[in-house]
């Protein structure tokens, strides 16, 4: 009896779970410390709430573009922190026009809406771009080589911003209307945190519409998961495919001037960070599964707004805040060790990878 | 003039010559069959009609168009609609949606809502579920569902791929009278099967496949006749 469970219970198997118990030990003792210690109000932990929301729902919004693609292409598109930040750059030159002439505080919801317009049709019009020249030449080959031209097509897009328009930073003008603070329900909140929430969940549920209501939407989930049946049911599968990158390009777009709002910059590298925190949130939620990145960018915003201050201030470690991307990616290897499939992905995964 | 014609087809899988050189024609309105082995080639052979696999050789005509270089999606558009082996229905879809897939090429809504009343009044089980995920259905329900989604498409020819496989008798039976009331409605049907009794009921003509060759033509009837066919597939 004694070897039969030997024999199931694998070093490896130990290992791991050695690994959840220390990892949860530290988590609940890190949690206890800080809820002990009193040193935080309660007015705190809400903003830190406030504030990862509205983070996570940019991550979420690029998030999207990463499972839909996987989704359909069983591709991991690393260019994509590069269409994101290709949107907020090219914004920023309409934008930085608006501000000089003074049209952003004369009309700042035309003007927004104008520089959200271009940013997610750069982001747009650039993933299609790629899709066409880099991707779909490569269909058929073995799953690395897109990859790795996915990889080449990042770098190009980080070099060639960096060629035209210099490695500084570039600073977006800001909208007088959006300094400052509303206060919400009692809770005080920066407008541009707000204006971020409000927009990303506007767009998550016209893309959930859209996904799930309409003929084109239910097309491309059909193809996600056969692409042969798909193709017989005369759906034209190269343009359900070019519809999954436009799609998610557009949300990681309107995610870019969210990000600038907030930030108040663009960078040729500013894609890079945000780009591993959305796959990350993407793995988090199940890749591949839509309302699965939504809620996993979500997650993942609060998680690294809260978590160095919940887990790491009642270890006694000093200035917390500088580890939340520690936080974030080391959340990123646990969730691929103990749950590759995401949490709200099947069991079963990607039965035809 | 045949509506559909395949002329000296010759497939290759890499270097494996899958189909070597067959021909065959259905004519307008006609059930034909298409009988053979395991590996023969029967499936390949409508792979290739609805463009799923490209020929190194030969011709396949619909009405005197060539088929042989259109995509997948611009031959179901031109009314040739393949359901494939083994059902490759959509599970993660519900029921309605998979049958509103088929008619993705389609936009004439009133002839939509009719075809799919028409498809639930031949098969009652999927109106029962019709807002249940397809990948939750029973085989036999399954097979009904890609049967209907099919039909969904209004094709002017339809091809199925073992439509029988793995159902119970009373399915089978179901199926089939379901083939036949597609046909007497006008929809010209290529019927593959493994179940060469069943498929000679309600043919009018078939072909034998042999490793990649068409060996033996003629009626239905001559085929049930013919003591090979009957040695071979009959089993008597
Ligand atoms: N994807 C493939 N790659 C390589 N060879 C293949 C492939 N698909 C089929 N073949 C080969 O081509 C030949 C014909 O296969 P096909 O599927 O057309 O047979 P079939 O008559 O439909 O058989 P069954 O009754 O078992 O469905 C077989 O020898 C098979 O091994
Ligand atoms: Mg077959």
């Amino acid at each position: 009896m004694q070897s039969s469970l030997m024999r199931r219970l694998s070093v490896v198997d130990l290992y791991l779970w050695a690994f959840r118990i220390v990892v949860l030990v530290v988590v609940v003792w890190g949690m206890i410390g800080t809820i002990m210690a009193r040193r935080y109000p309660g007015e705190v932990w809400i903003d830190f709430v406030v504030y990862g929301l509205s983070q996570g729902s940019i991550y979420a919004l690029i998030a999207l573009g990463y499972t839909m693609v996987y989704g359909i292409l069983r591709m991991i598109n690393f260019a994509h922190g590069e269409v994101f930040m290709s949107g907020a750059y090219t914004a920023y030159f309409v934008a930085a026009a608006f501000g000089r002439s003074g049209y952003l505080d004369r009309n700042p919801v035309v003007s927004l809406l104008v520089v959200l317009a271009v940013a997610m049709i750069t982001s747009t019009a650039i993933a299609v771009l790629l899709e066409r020249v880099a991707y779909r030449p490569l269909r058929g080959s073995p799953r690395l080589v897109p990859l790795i031209a996915a990889i080449g097509a990042s770098f190009f897009l980080q070099y060639a911003f960096r060629g035209f328009f210099g490695s500084g930073f570039q600073a977006y003008p800001e909208t007088q209307v959006l300094k400052g603070t509303w206060a919400i329900a009692g809770i005080s909140i920066l407008r541009t945190q707000a204006v971020v929430l409000v927009a990303a969940v506007l767009m998550m549920l016209g893309l959930y519409a859209f996904v799930m209501r309409t003929k084109t939407g239910t097309a491309m989930r059909a193809v996600s998961e056969d692409r042969e049946a798909a193709a017989l049911m005369g759906i034209d599968v190269d343009r359900a495919i070019v519809i999954a990158f436009a799609v998610g390009a557009s949300m990681a777009g309107a995610a870019g001037f969210l990000y600038a709002l907030v930030f108040k910059q663009v960078h040729f590298f500013m894609g890079f960070i945000p780009g591993i925190k959305a796959f990350t949130a993407a793995v988090l939620g199940g890749i591949g599964n839509i309302p699965g990145a939504m809620l996993g960018g979500l997650f993942l915003g609060i998680f690294e707004s809260a978590g160095p201050i919940l887990f790491l201030d009642g270890l006694g470690i000093v200035a917390p805040y500088q580890l939340k991307d520690v936080i974030a990616f080391t959340m990123l290897v646990m969730v691929l060790i103990f749950r590759p499939s995401g949490i709200m992905g099947e069991r079963l995964v990607v039965k035809k990878a | 003039m045949a509506l559909l014609e395949v002329e000296n087809l010759h497939v290759y899988y890499g270097n494996i010559h899958a189909l070597k050189g067959i021909s065959l024609k259905v004519d307008p309105g006609e059930i034909v069959t298409l009988i053979g082995a395991n590996g023969a080639g029967k499936s390949t052979t409508l792979k290739t009609i609805s463009g799923l696999l490209r020929p190194r050789g030969g011709q396949i005509t619909l009405a005197g168009e060539d088929l042989s270089a259109m995509s997948p999606h611009g031959i179901v558009a031109k009314g040739v609609v393949h359901v494939p082996e083994g059902r490759r229905i959509f599970g993660r879809l519900s029921v309605t949606e998979n049958l509103e897939m088929g008619a993705f090429t389609r936009t004439d809504r009133s002839g939509i809502e009719a075809d799919l009343e028409r498809v639930f009044g031949m098969f009652p089980r999927l109106r029962e579920r019709r807002a249940q995920v397809a990948g939750t259905l029973s085989g036999g329900e399954q097979q009904m569902l890609a049967t209907g989604r099919g039909l969904m498409t209004r094709p002017k020819v339809l091809l199925l791929d073992e439509p029988s496989m793995g159902l119970a008798p009373v399915l089978v039976d179901l199926i089939y009278d379901s083939i036949k009331e597609i046909n007497a409605s006008g929809t010209t049907i290529l019927l593959v099967e493994q179940n060469a009794f069943m498929a000679l009921s309600v043919a009018s003509r078939g072909y034998v496949l042999q490793t990649g060759e068409v060996v033996l033509q003629g009626s239905a009837a001559d085929l049930k006749a013919n003591e090979e066919v009957r040695r071979a597939y009959l089993g008597g």
